[in-house]
């Protein structure tokens, strides 16, 4: 199947909202989870920007800049879980408003 | 027909995320993180980028994600967690991360060029990607490949620390 004929502007204008959602999410919410969601939203919103520009020219660059962050995705989002599991240990909570320094 | 695909999914996978990210339950907000990550691989793969999209659900929608409930489910949050998330949502919290994010957004808007050029309407296969990825840019594969070792070597640390003190002092 191939691909559709979509104005580029489109696809463009989703992933800077979903963006402004990510970055709306990471400012309101306090809970460490959520902030590690939220730029997964942004991540993701970024990867879509790179897979529909490489879509536009019909070249493969954009889906290996995909791949590229997908793995920067997982790098970061597997220290940050380990991070958790240490700030929930030393501070039983995961609210960032208590959890502000990291010697606790 | 398809057209009408592609903008269905687009408002669901924005819609989802915004569920997503104003919900106090945490496993829920990932049920809808999930179903907004699986409307994008259903645009990677309208847009003709089938490889892409199939590596959007088998890992942002697979393997991530379920980092995310194993994590949740070993933290077992509770009710009062909720509670203190719910009461993080007031109106007023709202204001200034919404007109930051408003003028992020009016930002990005003058980026984007009003050229109205189309997709190209051709599928990149996953054979080209192959070739691309270990020819020209197979020094990037390298140091990805440094990266998730030194996430899996950080991960380890930090994971194993938890899991030892909180059997042996706790």
């Amino acid at each position: 199947m191939g691909g559709l004929q979509i104005p580029l502007e489109h696809v463009q204008v989703l992933a800077a909202l979903l963006f402004s959602c990510g970055f709306l999410g990471l400012m309101l919410r306090r809970n460490i989870i959520f902030m590690l969601m939220s730029l997964e939203v942004m991540l993701n919103a970024a990867a879509l920007a790179f897979v529909a520009a490489g879509a536009r020219w019909g070249q493969a660059d954009g889906q290996i800049i995909f791949l590229l962050i997908l793995a920067v995705a997982a790098a970061e989002i597997s220290v940050g879980l380990g991070l958790v599991l240490q700030i929930q240990r030393r501070f039983k909570t995961l609210d960032m408003d208590t959890a502000n320094r990291l010697r606790g | 027909m398809m057209e009408t695909l592609f903008y269905l999914a687009a408002v669901i996978a924005l819609s989802a995320t915004i569920l997503a990210l104003t919900r106090a339950n945490a496993a829920h907000a990932l049920i809808y993180l999930i179903l907004s990550l699986l409307a994008v691989a259903v645009l990677f793969f309208l847009m003709g980028a089938p490889f892409a999209a199939a590596l959007e659900i088998l890992i942002y929608a697979g393997a991530i994600m379920v980092l995310f409930v194993f994590v949740i489910m070993m933290l077992n949050l509770g009710k009062s967690g909720e509670e203190l998330e719910r009461s993080g949502l007031h109106a007023r919290n709202w204001i200034i991360p919404g007109i930051m994010a408003t003028l992020l957004f009016v930002e990005l808007m003058y980026a984007v060029e009003q050229t109205s050029s189309l997709t190209s309407g051709t599928a990149v296969s996953p054979k080209e990607v192959g070739l691309e990825l270990f020819g020209p840019y197979v020094l990037a594969v390298e140091l990805a490949s440094m990266l998730l070792l030194a996430g899996l070597v950080g991960a380890y640390h930090l994971g194993r620390r938890f899991i030892v003190r909180s059997g042996s002092d706790d």
